[in-house]
């Protein structure tokens, strides 16, 4: 039975690993439910906005408190993981840290104590993050959208990071052997005291408990991500390389609607002409979104991407005048619209079964979608570059292309562009009366 | 004041430079056709030959796409379009962001593609090429803030060329404490220039007013005339409008140059 704590370790690995994949594999289903654009092109801005935004943070320091404090988990998080590796490949083979005799002595020593010195500020940083959150009381953090499931699930991210690097500090305080060896141990060395008094067998089994329970911790925190917003440390990089690189102010232009429009504008076609029947029973193209797959892939993933900072909510002029919309809401509906079509998939033999809902009414209200100014606050604040007027724009064109549910005043102002070339009621004839009127 | 139309142009068999896209609140709106007539004062001053399209100038269909009417919007396009590929227009320049955006940036996939200038971009552009001069001894040291437009700034990446301008003008520029990528928008842009706000506890122009006001500043100057149009009520909203003035950047250059 040598070999027990080895085993159990490789089980522990698969079944984290295992569920994860699983959860990824949904996750990828989800985001293809949505429409299909091509972001294949520029390959190299692409990849070099993703460096920059996602990997650099730079769009994260924009707000220096929270974008520095940031920076230190994220960098935290990334360094930090190498010590991962050495306990998976430990765990695995029953050595115990491995990579000081790989790495020599002083070079693991210095490793080891950035680790330390860095688990420090992450506590530090996530002491600041909780007080902002639950203490403070930041205006972006108390939003309607915020409460519930979103508040708590900021929180047990923070609990989580928390509880983990307390335990690396304990298993690396309560590490005999390394203790005595002196190096690397900064931070544990004035842990390391409280465990003054016991007796080596006890301190070892105190490493072994921390050990076990920091790797199991990865492992539940790792599968916690497909529930929780902090999804966003994996898709960050996927949803800056695939983030739109037109100016801002561009819409796109739906070609369903050139097709159209170009047919009515030709004077060669047959104003009587039946419409050619088409073989397979095509049915007509939908104009704008009302649910999560008449939205494009990229706007699902962004939905999925998004952490619920909320910098955006806290940029938008309709937001900030005390307006319904927030865009930080229509990137959460959005993703909770989109689990609930997934989940009904997953119950349905993996055909969407018609629940009577959609993201339109049941989730976003024309209310918000018409407050906004289309300003693209929300746009550039994000700092993983999610677009909510996208999403904004597609279903106003559902509301007025599909139902006519324009408000009333802009149903005036299309029909005077219509009749008369300007969105109010002048004579096209006057166009040019401004010259003579000093 | 003379503006010929490209109608005329053709007639005597000429091609103008640039087309002065005057936009709907140009051609229509009190306030705009202000802006409309300083600019076209400066490009009598550089020499510029322009012509605009008069009647045969159609709504680019901004404000219908921006409201989710993506026909009507690519009705107006392609009716537009045709025009000015009629008439050969190469370049374009516009004091309207909007405007500027739509041609720039969502006409060359329906057809139409233009080079399309913002008209602090041309009127930079003409000093630089020293066709012309602004005389800064009108606002020189007058306090003055610059309120971006939303779809010049955020929308273009465009934030120098109206401050370069106002460095030459030799006014004090104290920017607002939400400046450049983080202005708040006026809110007038994406179609609510044309309908009611939502329930709330503040209009969006107030909001940007108070920012402005923040500055002490004499002159609130914009690039933009709805801006021009949301800012200058808001100013009157706080009783401030015997000491505040807001003018396009077009305008102050005029009356710096006495035109």
């Amino acid at each position: 039975m040598h070999y027990l704590p080895n085993i159990l370790f490789a089980l522990a690995l698969a079944i984290g690993f295992g569920f994860f994949a699983m959860n990824v594999r949904k996750l990828l289903r989800n985001i293809r439910l949505g429409k299909d654009i091509n972001r294949s092109d520029n390959k190299s801005a692409r990849f070099k906005n993703m460096l920059k935004i996602a990997f650099g943070q730079t769009k994260m320091v924009r707000r220096p408190i929270s974008g520095l404090l940031h920076l230190v988990v994220y960098i935290g998080f990334i360094i930090i993981n190498i010590e991962v590796l050495e306990i998976v490949i430990d765990g695995l083979f029953g050595t115990h840290r491995l990579f000081q005799g790989v790495l020599g002595t002083d070079f693991y020593g210095f490793l080891i104590g950035t680790f330390e010195v860095l688990a420090v500020l992450v506590l530090l940083a996530v002491f600041v993050f909780w007080t902002r959150r639950n203490v403070v009381k930041l205006k972006r953090f108390l939003s309607a959208e915020m409460k519930g499931w979103p508040k708590n699930d900021g929180n047990i991210i923070l609990y989580f990071e928390v509880v983990l690097m307390t335990l690396f500090l304990t298993m690396n305080a309560s590490d005999v052997p390394f203790q005595e060896a002196g190096i690397g141990n900064v931070i544990s060395q004035i842990i390391a005291p409280i465990f003054d008094g016991f007796s080596t067998e006890t301190l070892h089994k105190i490493e072994r408990t921390a050990w076990w329970f920091h790797i199991l911790g990865i492992l539940v925190f790792l599968n916690y991500l497909y529930y929780s917003k902090h999804l966003h440390i994996l898709l960050a990089f996927p949803n800056t390389y695939f983030a739109n690189l037109n100016p801002k102010g561009q819409f796109t232009n739906l070609e369903a609607v050139t097709k159209e429009v170009k047919l009515m504008m030709d004077p060669t076609a047959d104003p009587y002409a039946t419409p050619i029947e088409s073989t397979d029973n095509q049915v007509p193209e939908k104009f704008g979104a009302s649910d999560v797959a008449d939205l494009s892939w990229v706007q699902l993933l962004n939905a999925y991407t998004c952490t619920e900072c909320g910098r955006c909510t806290s940029s938008c002029p309709a937001n900030l005048t005390g307006k319904k919309l927030s865009p930080r809401k229509i990137m959460m509906d959005t993703r909770d619209r989109l689990e609930e079509v997934g989940k009904n998939i997953d119950a349905n033999d993996g055909v969407f079964k018609d629940d009577g809902k959609q993201l339109l009414n049941d989730y976003i209200t024309p209310e918000e979608l018409w407050a906004c100014t289309s300003c693209n606050a929300c746009v550039e604040e994000c700092p993983v570059n999610i677009d909510p007027l996208s999403i904004i724009v597609d279903m106003r064109r559902y509301l007025v292309m599909e139902q006519s549910a324009a408000p009333q005043p802009l149903n005036m102002m299309m029909t005077n562009i219509e009749n008369n070339g300007a969105p109010w009621q002048y004579n096209q004839q006057d166009r040019l009366n401004w010259v003579n009127e000093e | 004041m003379i503006v010929p139309t490209m109608a005329e142009m053709m007639a005597q068999g000429k091609q103008p430079e640039v087309l002065f896209w005057v936009g709907a609140a140009g051609s229509y709106d009190d306030k705009a056709k202000k802006i409309s007539r300083a600019f076209v004062k400066i490009l009598n001053q550089a020499k510029v030959d322009f012509a605009v399209l008069g009647i045969e100038e159609s709504s680019t269909g901004d404000a219908a796409k921006r409201a989710g009417n993506e026909f009507l919007f690519q009705m107006q396009a392609l009716m537009n379009i045709e025009i000015l590929n009629g008439y050969g227009v190469k370049t374009i320049v516009t004091c309207d962001p909007h405007s500027f955006n739509t041609l720039k940036n969502e006409y060359p996939s329906l057809g139409g593609k233009y080079e399309v200038f913002h008209h602090t971009q041309y009127i930079q552009k003409l000093i630089s090429e020293n066709r012309l001069q602004i005389n800064d001894a009108t606002l020189k040291g007058k306090r003055l803030t610059f309120h971006d437009p939303c779809y010049l700034g955020r929308a273009n990446d465009e934030y120098e060329s109206p401050r370069e301008i106002i460095r030459k003008l030799g006014a004090n520029l104290t920017e607002m404490k939400r400046h450049k990528s983080t202005a708040l928008c006026c809110g007038a842009g994406g179609a609510q220039m044309f309908k009611d706000a939502e329930k709330g506890d503040k209009e969006v122009n107030i909001l940007r007013t108070e920012d402005a006001l923040e500055t002490n500043p004499q002159i609130i100057a914009t690039g933009c005339p709805y801006c021009k149009t949301m800012m200058a009520d808001g100013v009157k909203f706080k009783e401030k409008e015997t000491e505040i003035v807001v003018k396009d950047i077009a305008e102050l250059i005029a009356e710096a140059n006495n035109l």
